[in-house]
């Protein structure tokens, strides 16, 4: 055993020494192949964190919201709308919802106005989300003014900012009171936006789907997983669009690989024949060879995620957030909650680290079976 | 010590180019004598040396160490043997370039899993034995011809073979240095050592250190003295 560990120990050192011998090259394939392992990682933990993020954010949302239409088109709730629904079994609460789209000719940007159904903020008064805090330099206690799709300016005075942490859904949001809502917007009195639904069993919220759909042919009802799934589906749009940027990378980096990794070079043919000739056995310089793939893109791999894992909870991933984040003008900036996923990772390795070191293997095997003796009569 | 009865080895077998380097080689090399084996180029005295040293099997024929039979051991025994019954002195040394000559020196104790620190003080004192201990930590490629095959003397000791097999020693060295390598080759057959080597180098064949000559052309031996 103790002899078995000391030859490990040699294969290793030898490893070590043969990768420092060819610095040039081993350096500029672990920066390349770093590079494509944190691009890569970057994509991946920062699309399947907002996935998460999103997720969270949308537990607390109702599970139905109903949406009037006419004419194919979302309209609002009149009057009595809302005891229909009260007929329907397996709904826990319902409630009319008031919110509407502001465009902002000072920061070219879509707002989110919105009653809130608890704590509405008093008369006058609004809480604004935090990206509308940096674009409008805005405060607690500050005065703004919008003027109205009907011409006329309000003032409002902000009572409070939303916390950071729900930033991914609230960048954009305005929450004021009913009555400040209906005069901005001049919305008649008994009509709302939409209606939400909480329902109890989350088995039945399907049913409670159909029966809305039969008792209000003009509704629409939109659930809560099909929000859920519709994030989803964006998010893997986007990362599915970096990535096929990406490819390109990918396909240099494999070629890159291919070339340096099978491509044994003269001086390297050399050597497996040297160390055969003084007793190394082809298994031993197959494992050294191999521990030399090994470490390259083992340690591309570690650095490449580690700084990959920086980038995107560190620095909010400043490189791809343009792409892979926000709605409407005002990109959201906030904090993603570290969340790693074990087949995400395993995924990520298989397909970096695994062909890397399929590519090595074959070469050095078929350089290692070959006869000793030709070192004699190089 | 070794003995080859109907040694035959061919190249490109089946081929349209076949060529037989060795055609019938029968040979006894004696234990603890220098035998060289001399001929021109092209009469198979490096395929002899190869097949001798475990680097290439016969086509055909048997070879025997110490009475047993190697000719047909697979090639993880033969590595063996060669790793503990031999050491290889090769005409351009084969030295691997990057690596210091102590670090060159132990690499043939790398399979045997012998401690580190035994490893190091047995090239010590090999390099000491061969005037290059100020040289230890040179990368082999900064040193002279004369220093880089003193190396290879040092790495072909280093697991102390039975055998050494040197092809064509001083095939690269001027006639002072060529006088060095005699002198330490000398002292090699002083310990004991079956020597093996190859060379048409009068300096060396001539010499009184050599006990044997065989004489070789066209793989096949012409003369044994």
């Amino acid at each position: 055993m103790k002899l078995w560990i000391e030859k490990q120990r040699y294969l290793i050192d030898f490893t070590l020494a043969s990768l420092a011998r060819r610095k040039a090259r081993n350096i500029g394939l672990l920066l390349v192949y770093t590079l494509l392992v944190f691009m890569l990682a970057s994509v991946t933990l920062y699309t399947h964190a907002l996935r998460q993020e999103a997720a969270r954010v949308l537990v607390a949302s109702p599970e139905v919201v109903v949406q009037r239409m006419v004419a194919g088109r979302h309209d609002l709730i009149p009057p009595g709308y809302m005891e229909k629904i009260g007929r329907i079994r397996g709904v826990q609460t319902r409630t009319a919802r008031l919110w509407g789209y502001y465009y902002d000719a000072v920061t070219k940007a879509n707002y989110t106005f919105m009653v809130p159904a608890e704590d509405a903020p008093a008369k006058g008064e609004i809480v604004v989300g935090p990206a509308l805090e940096r674009s409008r330099g805005l405060a607690a206690n500050n005065g703004i003014s919008f003027r109205s799709y009907s011409g006329k300016l309000h003032t409002f005075i902000v009572a409070a900012v939303l916390p950071q942490a729900t930033e991914l859904v609230s960048a954009d949001l305005v929450l004021m009171s009913e009555e400040s809502f209906r005069a901005f917007f001049d919305y008649p009195v008994g009509h709302y936006t939409d209606i939400a639904l909480t329902v109890a069993n989350p088995q039945e919220v399907k049913n409670v789907a159909l029966k809305l759909s039969a008792a209000l042919p003009d509704a629409r009802p939109i659930l809560r997983d099909e929000v859920l799934r519709t994030y989803a589906a964006i998010f893997d749009w986007r990362e599915g669009i970096v990535l096929a940027l990406f490819s390109a990378a990918i396909l240099a980096f494999g070629i890159l690989a291919w070339e340096k990794a099978s491509g044994l070079s003269a001086e390297e043919k050399r050597e497996i024949g040297i160390l055969k000739a003084i007793g190394w056995e082809t298994g031993d310089v197959i494992k050294m060879k191999f521990w030399e793939g090994m470490l390259i893109s083992l340690t591309a791999f570690l650095v490449g995620f580690v700084a990959a894992y920086v980038h995107v909870f560190h620095f909010a991933a400043s490189m791809f957030e343009p792409v892979l984040k926000g709605w409407a003008v005002l990109y959201p900036h906030f904090q993603l909650t570290p969340h790693i996923d074990g087949v995400q990772v395993a995924t990520l390795f298989f397909f970096t680290v695994f062909p890397y070191a399929a590519a090595v293997l074959v070469p050095i095997w078929k350089a290692a079976i070959t006869d000793p003796d030709s070192v004699m009569r190089g | 010590m070794i003995e080859l009865s109907g040694i035959r080895k061919a190249f490109n077998q089946g081929r349209d180019n076949e060529y037989w380097a060795l055609d019938g080689i029968d040979l006894r090399i004696a234990a603890n004598q220098v035998t060289a084996l001399r001929g021109p180029s092209g009469s198979g005295k490096t395929t002899l040396l190869t097949i001798v040293g475990c680097l290439s099997r016969p086509t055909e024929g048997r070879v025997r160490l110490k009475g047993g039979d190697i000719s047909g051991l697979p090639e993880r025994f033969l590595t063996e043997i060669r790793r503990q019954r031999f050491g290889f002195i090769f005409q351009q040394f084969n030295l691997i370039k990057g690596l210091t000559a102590l670090d060159n020196i132990i690499l043939p104790g790398y399979p045997t899993g012998r401690p580190r620190h035994e490893l190091l003080a047995r090239a010590e004192e090999l390099l000491v034995g061969l005037k290059l201990g100020h040289r230890r930590d040179a990368k082999v490629e900064w040193l002279s011809g004369g220093e880089q095959q003193r190396v290879a003397i040092c790495r072909a000791l280093i697991n102390d073979p039975e055998l050494v097999i040197a092809d064509e020693p001083t095939a690269n060295l001027d006639s002072h240095l060529a006088g060095e390598f005699m002198g330490i080759l000398e002292s090699l057959a002083g310990q004991g050592r079956t020597i093996l080597l190859t060379s048409h180098d009068p300096l060396v064949v001539e010499s009184n250190v050599v006990q044997n000559v065989v004489d070789m052309r066209d793989g096949k031996l012409i003369q044994h003295r």
